[in-house]
């Protein structure tokens, strides 16, 4: 080990242990299991943005022959509404009960009201058509502008502003506000020759994943609970289960399916403990999964924002001050990630002189759910562009503004502490010398750069490394495998064991077969699970090796382990035949019993990530279409453990990332209610659309880690939202500031020039 | 109830089906061949592709009945025994998934785009695979799979 | 002596808005304890889960345990969420 070394399988692009079961259609995602008598679930949604809900009729449902149990907000407990801290997750189990369920309002268009479970799919759909719900429909409001004002309809009555002195004395849709910075910005600001202010707007996003959500869920006479589902993490669909119905966590058991995408959009659940309450009054398991229509009316996205930046710099070029005032979507209860995009806004910068405020906003949309660097993809968009902006109007090139500028080793960040060592002046210096960034441009044509930056996160993990006795290793970890994470958690316990990556089998495990584990997310399992698997490896070698001294009859500090064997630790230690791990495991019975090492870590240490993305578009000047001709990213990942699934997680984040700046939008008509609701019209990038995605990976490890790592999978998403408007604004000589840049707009800002 | 009869990766079978299932229902959840998967519902995404008589088709949008006497391909029948398709194997080798949902759709397009195009190129994977969406990839190693094992199944005869 | 930064939210919530301290503490849950000393009711709030704290620019979530050295620059910052 050790973050400089040579290694033989951390850094190589091995053939990932799930592939043949993904490539055959041998999988099983959430909606492949059935079981005996197994029931079918399905919700009634509300039809408008906002309303009161006078009175439901389930009477004529629950006599239809084969349906067998029905549900509605009432049948759900009733929770302390206070805000909790689990793992690297917090909720409001309250207001979560509500949102699974409507109690006294709906608050988007498609809240659930009520569930049926039925003995077929067509009975439970014809069950919903004979509930009766009256409802009294009340104003709503969906934009975060129109929601901030005065009169706006209020979604929670005695909703009073968190974070504001002193306390506001009327309710608001404002959930919170939230202050970031430092400096003397009147100062700052005052030093500065060129100051540039500008507003920007962003759309919501959805996560997008292509699996809808899915459950099997049976309750027993017993009350034990078994839950097969797709989920970024089984502990914390365990950990919500057990609040939401008011039962212990040792009564359920989360075996997690294949995960269809997630992208954070399965950091929540939606069905789980609506098929436990209908499993549990009708005696049955019961299966739920969610249509497309579903999935866009009632789940994710992340947060609409709108954004004002005012940033300053003197003429040669040194940011002197930066501000942002950021109003993000929450939906219909507290919870954007407003937070975090008021700490990552101006991170890539050094600035002596900045400010963030945020404000978490209520409105008539279904509840934002994390996704991917959950915040910063808009606030650093803003930023981006007035970097850009201000580029231009110094006369200076992007990258050697933004250079001049970096944050660096040292550089307060603007949420607070110091970097330690950062790989951002080696993203920025890579994107200069990549030969995309001097390629000629043609007519209709522009080029943009943008930075990003993420925290990267660590967080409880466990892990167990089995030693059989021939030799190979089985590998039980807790997070769900999302992007090719199989492949890397074998791949370091390979390499720390000294095994054939192939001689290693990755598990992940279900809630009861291991300890617990936060969920996928936020870039932590490579770092935080790969540090636990390589702990785990490691005390299973210390096993062995306090064996294999036992049989030479020397200390175990005298016995060394390198290549798969235990070898004495130099001349001193004796003359003995170095022993295989297939030798110690073969006589384990014998020398007290199977070799199971383990590591149970809270992994800290987690360090940021800054990636530097170049895309050259070219617009239609009829049509206002644009078409991205080349892409570059390059990212600082630490080390990669598997360079082709890291790569593969900057080639999806890009296409994400182009496709919330170009394309994706939600569209509400006057009634509050969601127009898009199908892919046809919701439009992510089809292969059509994107160019292959060049990728520079940077390495400057995380000396926190075994190997180095940092994580990879949220940077990714955030600079081509930048990247992308800088380029179209650079093709067509007008700033695009309101995402997505759809042919109209661009048709329009072509038109008006402005 | 209709009953259809039709082949299915090699095998006769008849089912009996409501005049509104659709081909995917009947595949998934009547001969549990729960690889062809089901993303959207209206045919944008592409994850439920299989080949009747040949041609790709997105099962959501076909009903059983329309099916009957076909010859069905689903991402089941495509490995040859206990042996990889060269198509399933270019997957498999240039990291051609990442959560693997949409493997099974991507797999089977383009295995009708190998056959159209032995030479294919990248341009042509990605215009031919407008209607298949991956959400993980970015299309990136996609594209190269396709490229792989048409050109594999060239060399291989087909 | 460390020295200890706060968030604004915190100084406004509790320190009558001083944010920047030198203490004398060992580890994050010492320093937790001495905070509250000096301002009642501040331990709640930094042990909820809902704070990190990042000493010496290593960032660190639920880390009671994490040593303190006696120069070392503590910033308590929002846990970090991910996706």
């Amino acid at each position: 080990m050790g973050v400089d070394g040579n290694y033989k399988w951390v850094g190589k692009r091995t053939v990932r242990p799930d592939g043949t079961d993904k490539v055959t259609g041998r999988a099983l995602f959430s909606a492949d299991s059935s079981m005996p008598g197994m029931l079918i679930g399905k919700i009634l949604r509300s039809p408008h943005a906002h309303a009161k809900i006078k009175s439901i009729d389930t009477s004529k449902a629950e006599k239809l022959a084969g349906v067998k149990s029905v549900v509605i907000g009432k049948d759900f407990p009733n929770l302390p509404n206070k805000t909790i801290s689990i793992g690297i997750l917090a909720a409001n189990f309250s207001e979560m009960s509500d949102k699974l369920m409507a109690r006294k309002k709906v608050l988007y268009d498609g809240h659930p009201v009520a569930a049926v479970a039925a003995t077929t799919s067509a009975i439970a759909d014809k069950a919903l058509s004979l509930i009766k719900v009256e409802y009294q429909v009340l104003p709503h409001v969906i934009d975060v502008d129109e929601a901030m004002k005065p009169k706006a309809p209020l979604l929670h009555k005695k909703m009073i502003t968190v974070g504001v002195d002193p306390a506001p004395t009327k309710a608001s849709n404002v959930a919170s506000r939230c202050e970031f910075g430092f400096g003397d910005l009147e100062a700052g600001f005052a030093a500065a020759d060129v100051i540039i202010e500008r507003t920007f707007k962003t759309k919501p996003a959805h996560q997008g994943y292509l699996e809808p959500h899915g459950a099997v869920v049976s309750v027993a006479e017993d009350g034990q609970v078994t839950i097969w589902c797709s989920s970024q993490g089984q502990f914390m669909v365990r950990s919500y289960c057990a609040r939401l119905m008011q039962i212990d966590e040792a009564q359920i058991r989360v075996i997690p399916a294949e995960i269809g995408g997630g992208f954070g959009g399965k950091t929540v659940i939606y069905l789980e403990p609506v098929a436990m309450a209908l499993s549990g009054r009708a005696g049955k398991p019961v299966k739920m999964t969610m249509t497309r229509e579903e999935v866009m009316r009632a789940t994710g996205p992340t947060s609409g924002t709108s954004i004002d930046v005012k940033l300053g710099a003197t003429k040669d070029g040194k940011l002197t001050a930066g501000e942002a005032e950021l109003r993000y979507q929450a939906g219909c209860y507290p919870g954007s990630p407003v937070g975090p995009g008021a700490m990552t806004a101006f991170a890539p910068y050094n600035l002596e002189n900045v400010k963030t405020v945020g404000f978490d906003v209520v409105v008539n949309r279904p509840q934002a759910a994390a996704y991917r660097a959950p915040g910063a993809p808009m606030s650093e968009f803003a930023v981006e562009s007035v970097i850009d902006e201000m580029a231009q109007k110094l006369g200076m090139d992007p990258i050697a503004l933004r250079e001049l500028n970096a944050a660096k080793e040292g550089t307060t960040a603007p949420y607070g502490p110091k970097f330690g060592p950062i790989g951002n002046e080696q993203c920025l210096e890579a994107a200069k010398n990549h030969p995309h960034y001097s390629a000629p441009l043609g007519p209709n044509q522009g080029r943009g750069v943008a930075s990003g930056f993420w925290f990267n996160v660590g967080g409880e993990s466990v892990a167990s490394v089995n030693i059989n006795t021939d030799g190979t290793a089985v590998v039980l970890s807790g997070n769900p495998d999302i992007g090719g994470s199989r492949a890397s958690m074998a791949a370091m316990a390979a390499e720390v064991l000294g095994i054939d990556y192939d001689k290693v089998r990755p598990i992940v495990a279900d809630t009861s077969s291991i300890g617990y584990n936060d969920l996928t997310g936020g870039s932590r399992t490579t770092f935080a699970s790969g540090m636990a698997v390589c702990n785990a490896a490691t005390d299973a070698v210390d096993q062995m090796r306090t064996r294999a001294a036992k049989v030479w009859d020397i200390s175990p500090d005298a016995v060394e382990w390198s290549e798969g064997h235990a070898r004495p630790a130099g001349p001193n230690a004796g003359d003995f035949e170095p022993m295989s791990l297939a030798d110690i495991a073969r006589t384990s019975a014998k020398m007290g019993g199977p070799i199971t090492g383990r590591a149970a870590i809270n992994a800290q240490g987690a360090a940021p990530g800054f990636g530097t993305h170049i895309v050259d578009v070219e617009v239609d000047p009829e049509t206002g279409h644009v078409t991205v001709l080349r892409y570059t990213a390059v990212q600082d990942v630490g080390r990669a453990i598997h360079p082709s699934y890291v790569e593969g997680q900057i080639q999806g984040g890009v296409a994400q990332g182009v496709g919330w700046a170009l394309n994706e939008e939600y569209v509400y008509g006057d009634d509050g209610c969601l127009q898009n609701t199908g892919f046809l019209d919701y439009r992510m990038p089809v292969a059509s659309d994107l160019p292959m995605i060049d990728t520079v990976i940077i390495e400057v490890p995380n000396e926190a880690h075994p190997f180095g790592v940092r994580g990879v999978g949220e940077v990714p998403i955030i600079p081509p939202l930048g990247a992308v408007a800088n380029a179209v604004s650079n093709a067509i000589g007008v700033r695009m500031t309101d995402l997505p840049l759809s042919p109209p707009k661009i048709l329009a800002a072509i038109k008006n020039g402005s | 109830m209709p009953t259809v009869s039709m082949t299915v990766n090699g095998a006769e079978v008849s089912v009996e089906v409501e005049n509104r299932t659709l081909l995917v229902q009947l595949l998934r959840e009547q001969l549990r061949l729960t690889g062809t998967h089901v993303g959207c519902d209206t045919s944008q995404c592409g994850a439920c592709v299989v080949h009747m008589d040949g041609i790709p088709v997105k099962s959501c949008t076909i009903l059983a009945v329309q099916a009957a006497d076909a010859d069905v391909l689903t991402i089941e029948g495509v490995a040859d025994g206990d042996t990889l398709h060269p198509m399933q194997a270019a997957f498999r080798e240039n990291h051609g998934l990442q959560c693997g949902f949409c493997t099974s759709g991507m797999v089977m397009a383009g295995l009708d785009i190998a056959r159209r195009f032995p030479d294919v190129d990248d341009a042509t994977v990605r215009r031919e695979l407008s209607g298949n969406f991956c959400r993980c990839t970015g299309y990136h190693n996609i594209v190269k799979s396709i490229v792989a094992g048409a050109h594999a199944m060239n060399e291989a005869g087909g | 002596m460390a020295q200890i930064v706060l968030t604004n939210d915190l100084g406004r919530q509790f320190t009558g808005g001083e944010t920047t301290l030198d203490m004398d503490v060992t580890d994050v849950r010492d320093l937790i304890r001495k905070l509250d000393q000096k301002f009642p009711g501040i331990a709640e709030v930094l042990q909820d889960g809902s704070m990190a704290v990042a000493i010496d620019g290593n960032l660190h979530q639920d880390a009671w345990l994490e040593d303190i050295g006696p120069t070392s620059e503590v910033y308590f910052l929002p846990a970090i969420r991910g996706g």
